[in-house]
């Protein structure tokens, strides 16, 4: 979230899309809620199936599955061609006055440098053109045909009225009705909000149904502001936290990209990640990057790290490919892994395509099961009869379960959708032999250290200089390691503008991240956590929930990264002058001599407006980017069906079969074969949650179990009689990968809809059961689904397949 | 007004009933309304979170006895955190179901294991799956730690185990285990939140 | 009055009047279902709270679940999907005991004390007291108490009665995560309820209205609807509850007559009751009524 949970009810429109607030997040959704009884607010819900949320909403449109880039796309046209823009936030705030190279194309569904076997483009002409210093050019008259305004508003002038209705199957009347609602907080003092989820994550197009909306909230001015932003309702508990801890392998804590093999030494690492500003006067705030790199090997290698060892720079592995979830079981599958842990984690439940992954399994050479709970992927190798049809004789993988505490048996932080982390303590000792796991992954670290001290073996100097200053070393406290994770100074720290000052003491807490050094004399686990524990103490247990201005803002309770803001990019909810946009909902503003109000200013304290230093300081450029070329399958979005689609072609591109879907998708071998066909599987699935359960893990609670016991399927009224399904009855749901059986819902809360020229029906797929828990046993969801995934985040398409269905 | 044979009788029975029963001794003394005490009058209050979507809730976890040495503490009532400003003490369903969840009779207990082609779990001790899970680890990593790529840049890397982290593991425990993961070398690590 | 911690302003099969000297606020439950979003928290912490744990049952085809209140579920949600004027309205109301002001299963209970009614408006089953006899199940307009199998007692919402003596809100109430349900003082709720009407009122709800049937004396849990004039329309919701006739009848002319003409079964319903303990009065006579009406 770009804001936060309370931030919510200060919100004049609040579209949910791609999610489902009020059954994934009820305790969030209270706050639009509150919008509409206290903020007269509106709220309008588009969702393939009329939901929760679309209960208590004021206006509903139904859409089809993985077409809302067609949906959002028009909404651009509409805004560009009404001219229902916030001019000025749109001419200062983003690159919309930048020139574009005038190689850059978009042409028959694919952008200029595609390559259509590598399923990639060259990126060599989506860039700004540059003046003789480097740095972009730009008309701000936004009248240069090269300009990101014109050139978006060419790309989305295909989106008209008739052919999102065409595609997306939503009625003509209502999205317009929708896009009207939504121009009226074009106005700088009117704000609408954006609560999404999975519902555009797990898409192939994931991305880019993010972006778009993105780019609706800049034309619209609405980042920035109280009520306003992007907000991503995050899944787990504390899935922002381990996001920002960068438990995976593109990254390093802080989001620090992590090192590849082409980064041959320290200094080539840091050059390419430090960049150069775009425009001038810019903050250009990842020029900091060598700071947080270089706190971040202290915190690990402590005195080990040394200048001449470039700061053990050696040490840390370098990434020579994908090792997302997908590319993990697909190596596995092909028999390249030996070992596998589960840390909390269900994945022969919640990854795509159950059969490949419990295959995939049965090749490991052993496999380690951390949880609290007796996971479905924990007895992948048992036979459950239909619900999994294995032999474990015919397994030879080792599988080790380790007994993992539950929250109420572990202190420590979480850090929620809205950044805040917050401190919990415990309340009893778990069951049994459990244990918390820092003990357990403590526990088994001592004991290959032991090892490798012992009896050597491969590189053994990371394993040896890792810092380990913990009291108990096989039991660390949490308080040590949110201190380490804060960060310390290890000299004396000096003021750049004064080095005989010492701003912070050898052996004390940062303040923030703005103390942290490149030159080894500080020590910061994550750098966005920069503060969190100061020499004030742990500002996470903070409990102060007073709330002066009536936003919510609460900046007294824990503690939100960066800085302890709430609203990210809050500069941007002033003008150029520095005042609001809406003086009513006040989160930052000029002072004459520093940026002050009810936020940490998301800008230099002392940077007065005639600097022009602008809001979006994490870009080289300081403006938002409504032309952005990071994305792998283009800077603008386009319209791709899902991989398996129940048209023949993408209507935006009848013509060029290979633009059907994101022609810069990963799809692996034998993958492909996997997909099936409307001739086959003739209706469109989508697989979600209930509010009654939590992913594979409520099924376990006997209160949950209660209230929804036994899987099923939700259909229309219309396909139910076309199949001669009545509600309770049995059902077989089939896709090219497997098949689930069970109850069948009817419902009037899904509709068939018309989409070009043809009725698709919709078939809704929730995802809680397994072989294992306290609910009725069931089959696993993600049976069905296609291992493919989004081609930025190789997030899997789990909102849109193909499936047939019968009485079974 | 409609009233069969059968509900005049029931009617008639019932209040006879009453009456009878009151006349003839049983009477209503022993029926002086209590209500059901309050059953957390003096039980433990903890601050946590709950630890399902990232509202990230506050709950309030009660548990029996003081904290004193020998009264074992047990979770009987998880309700919310009326302080925390995002949930004001609410809760959804699954956060009102939370005891259930700490009571799962599918809590693991102990590490156990399920040895290669056997259709059953065996319960081994701490000492021993740490000691076994640590042997596989580091054979693997000393067979198939990459040192050098063909272009003979350092890139000590080791991908043939793979890691898969949780979400619901608490800021600490999630940076610890990178912090041992990155330097084992492995970059096989992916977590729940790509999904 | 020692030993109660809520006033109690009337019990069942009584006549020893309650004293009344007290002035006790009354309480009042407001539930908005226009703002509820049918996510069972309520029926979670009703259980989680009262140590209930109903059966895991099965799928219907439907959302609800459980189906149908039990005497381990005293709060269920009931959805209906209604078409108004070409939209789809998800109508859903959260069904469980109304605590009337005139308390129809009190006036129908026999046994004494088994239901009390508090000065605050709080109608409560006290089991300890109960014979299983079902009657309160026939005095509710809502049908809302359920026969244990078990226990053979009745059940029903207790209002967390537990909860309010010690001046906390019902577990419902607190957990609700979108504030569809709220407590406090009858007043205080129908100040809540008339901010909530007006708002449906200009989203276009004409017929939104609050729900306090004066059939029954008015309720202690009460409905803001955006359809007040068709509350049929939110899964039965009766329009015009009453008491049941059979209540009142018993109160009027029955009372005498039964005393002669049913003495025989009345006592021996006691000595079953004496006996073989309070479940089988009612299972006798209803047999015994049953076999009457098959006749």
């Amino acid at each position: 979230m770009t804001n936060h949970w309370v931030d919510l009810k200060n919100s004049d429109l609040v579209i949910v899309m791609g999610g489902n607030a009020a059954e994934a997040h009820p305790c969030g959704f209270k706050w639009v809620i509150e919008a509409k009884k206290d903020r007269k607010a509106k709220l309008i819900v588009v969702d393939p199936r009329f939901t929760r949320s679309a209960a208590v909403s004021d206006f509903y449109a139904p859409i089809r599955p993985g077409s809302d880039i067609a949906f959002l796309g028009g909404v651009i046209n509409y805004l560009l061609a009404k001219d229902k823009i916030h001019h000025d936030y749109v001419k200062h705030y983003t690159n919309a006055a930048f020139l574009i190279d005038e190689g850059f194309r978009f042409a028959d569904g694919f952008f200029s440098g595609y390559n259509a076997e590598k399923r990639s483009y060259a990126k060599d002409t989506w860039k700004y053109q540059l003046d003789k210093d480097g740095y972009a050019m730009v008309d701000p008259t936004l009248e240069n045909p090269r300009c990101v305004f014109q050139l978006m508003k060419q790309h989305y002038s295909r989106y008209t009225p008739e052919l999102v209705s065409k595609t997306t199957g939503t009625p003509q009347d209502a999205f317009l009705k929708i896009c009207e609602m939504i121009a009226e907080t074009a106005a700088p003092n009117k704000t609408m909000t954006i609560c999404y989820a999975l519902g555009w994550t797990e898409h192939t197009v994931g991305s880019q149904n993010i972006r778009t909306m993105a780019m609706i909230q800049l034309l619209l001015g609405n980042m920035g502001m109280a009520g306003g932003g992007i907000n991503a309702l995050r899944g787990h508990a504390n899935v922002q936290g381990i996001t920002d801890m960068c438990l995976y392998s593109e990254v390093l804590p802080g989001y620090l990209s992590a090192p590849t093999d082409a980064d041959v030494d320290r200094k080539t690492y840091l050059e390419k990640r430090t960049p150069k500003a775009l425009r001038p006067n810019q903050m250009n705030f990842p020029q900091n990057f060598p700071k947080w790199f270089t706190s971040l090997q202290k915190a690990w290698y402590g005195n080990a790290a040394t200048e001449e060892n470039g700061y053990g720079y050696d040490w840390l592995p370098k990434k020579d490919g994908a090792y997302d979830v997908m590319a993990l079981f697909e190596r596995m599958h092909q028999g390249k892994m030996n070992g596998f842990f589960c840390q909390g984690f269900n994945p022969l439940a919640s990854v795509a395509n159950k059969r490949k992954v419990g295959d995939a399994l049965a090749k490991l050479k052993y496999l380690v099961i951390i949880d609290p709970l007796a996971t479905d992927t924990s007895e992948f190798w048992k036979n459950h009869g239909e619900l999994n049809e294995v032999d474990p004789a015919k397994i030879p993988t080792e599988v080790f379960r380790l007994p993992a505490n539950l929250f109420a048996e572990q202190t420590g932080s979480f850090t929620n959708s809205g950044r805040v982390i917050q401190w919990h303590w415990k309340a009893a000792d778990g069951p049994g032999e459990s244990r918390g796991d820092i003990e357990i992954m403590a526990g088994l670290f001592l004991k290959l250290k032991a090892m490798y001290a012992k009896d050597g073996g491969k590189l053994p100097e990371p394993i040896l200089n890792l810092t380990w200053p913990y009291r108990i070393p096989a039991k660390p406290a949490p308080e040590e390691l949110l201190m380490e994770i804060s960060g310390k100074a290890l000299g004396d720290v000096f003021d750049p503008k004064d080095k005989a000052k010492v701003i912070v003491p050898a052996g004390q807490q940062v303040a923030g991240f703005a103390q942290l050094r490149d030159d080894g004399s500080t020590a910061c686990g994550n750098w966005i956590y920069g503060g969190c524990w100061s020499q004030a103490g742990n500002l996470t247990a903070r409990r102060d929930n007073a709330d002066p201005t009536g936003l919510g803002q609460t900046l007294n309770w824990g503690f939100a990264w960066p800085a302890n803001r709430r609203i990210l990019y809050n500069r941007a909810s002033c003008d150029l002058s520095g005042k609001p946009w809406d003086p009513q909902r006040t989160v930052l503003k000029w002072t004459g001599k520093a940026w002050g109000g009810n936020d940490i200013p998301d800008m230099r304290p002392d940077a007065a407006p005639e600097e022009g230093v602008m809001p979006f300081i994490m870009t080289p450029e300081g403006v938002a980017r409504l032309f952005a070329p990071a994305l792998a399958e283009g800077p603008f979005p386009e319209h791709y069906e899902p991989f398996e689609t129940p048209l023949d072609k993408n209507p935006f591109h009848p013509g060029n079969p290979k633009a059907t879907s994101n022609p810069a998708a990963r799809v692996f071998k034998g993958d492909m074969d996997s997909f099936g066909t409307a001739k086959d599987f003739p209706y469109v699935a989508t697989t979600y949650r209930l509010v009654e359960h939590f992913h594979y893990w409520t099924k376990h609670s006997k209160l949950n179990a209660i209230t929804q016991p036994e899987q099923f399927v939700e259909i229309g009224e219309d396909l139910a009689k076309e199949k001669g399904i009545a509600a309770g009855d049995k059902v077989k749901v089939r896709s090219n990968r497997g098949f689930i059986k069970a109850v069948a819902v009817v419902t009037k809360r899904i509709k068939t809809l018309d989409v070009d020229g043809r009725k698709v029906h919709t078939v809704g797929i929730p995802i809680h059961w397994g072989f294992k828990g306290v609910t009725k046993p069931g089959f696993i969801t993600n049976t069905l689904t296609p291992f493919v995934g989004d081609a930025n985040s190789q997030t899997p398409e789990y909102k849109a397949f193909l499936v047939n269905i019968e009485k079974a | 007004m409609q009233v069969t044979r059968r509900q005049f009788f029931k009617v008639c029975a019932a209040g006879m009933g009453g009456s009878s029963i009151a006349l003839m001794g049983f009477s209503p003394t022993a029926a002086l309304a209590e209500v059901r005490a309050f059953k957390l009058a003096s039980a433990t209050e903890t601050r946590n979170m709950c630890p399902y979507c990232s509202v990230s809730c506050g709950v309030l976890i009660y548990t029996t006895g003081d904290k004193s040495k020998n009264a074992k503490a047990d979770i009987i009532h998880i309700e919310g955190d009326p302080d925390n400003p995002v949930n004001r003490g609410t809760l959804c369903p699954k956060g009102a179901g939370l005891l259930d969840m700490v009571k799962s009779p599918n809590r693991l207990k102990w590490p156990e294991v399920r040895e290669a082609g056997s259709s059953e779990w065996k319960r081994i001790s701490w000492d021993d799956a740490l000691t076994r899970i640590a042997a596989h680890m580091k054979a693997d990593r000393d067979a198939n730690l990459i040192e050098k790529n063909d272009a003979g840049v350092t890139v000590n890397r080791w991908n043939t185990t793979g890691f898969l982290a949780s979400s619901a593991a608490g800021n600490e425990a999630g940076y610890l285990t990178v912090k041992i993961l990155r330097n084992l070398g492995v970059v096989a690590l992916d977590t729940q939140a790509r999904i | 009055m020692a030993l109660q911690s809520l006033d109690i302003a009337r019990r069942s099969a009584t006549t020893t009047p309650a004293p009344g000297v007290r002035e006790t606020a009354k309480v009042a439950k407001l539930i908005d279902v226009s703002t509820c979003i049918g996510c069972k928290a309520c029926q979670v912490a009703c259980m989680e709270w009262n140590d209930l744990r109903d059966e895991v049952g099965s799928c219907a085809g439907v959302y609800d679940n459980p189906v149908d209140l039990t005497a381990k579920s005293w709060t269920v949600m009931r959805y209906a999907e209604v078409e108004e004027k070409g939209r789809l309205e998800w109508l859903i109301r959260k069904d469980g005991c109304m605590h009337c002001a005139d308390p129809g299963c009190l006036k129908a209970c026999p046994a004494p004390g088994a239901i009390v009614q508090y000065a605050n408006g709080i109608v409560d089953f006290h089991q300890e007291n109960c014979i299983g006899c079902g009657y309160c199940v026939t005095g509710c307009p809502f049908n809302i108490p359920r026969l244990s199998k078990e226990d053979s007692k009745a059940y029903k919402c207790s209002l967390c009665s537990d909860r309010v003596a010690v001046g906390q809100a019902p577990a419902c109430v607190k957990t609700c995560p979108t504030g569809a349900i709220q407590f406090g003082s009858k007043e205080q709720m129908k100040d809540v309820a008339d901010k909530r009407i007006k708002d449906l009122k200009e989203r276009g709800y004409a017929q939104a209205g609050l729900y306090d049937p004066p059939g029954v004396g008015g309720t202690h849990v009460m409905y803001v609807l955006h359809h007040a004039d068709r509350p049929e329309l939110y899964q039965g919701l009766p329009n015009d509850p009453s008491i049941s006739p059979l209540v009142s009848l018993w109160k009027g002319f029955a009372k005498p007559l039964a005393t002669l003409a049913l003495a025989g079964v009345a006592l021996g319903s006691l000595f079953h009751y004496v006996t073989k303990g309070p479940n089988e009065v009612s299972k006798e006579l209803e047999n015994e009524l049953e076999k009457e009406d098959a006749k």
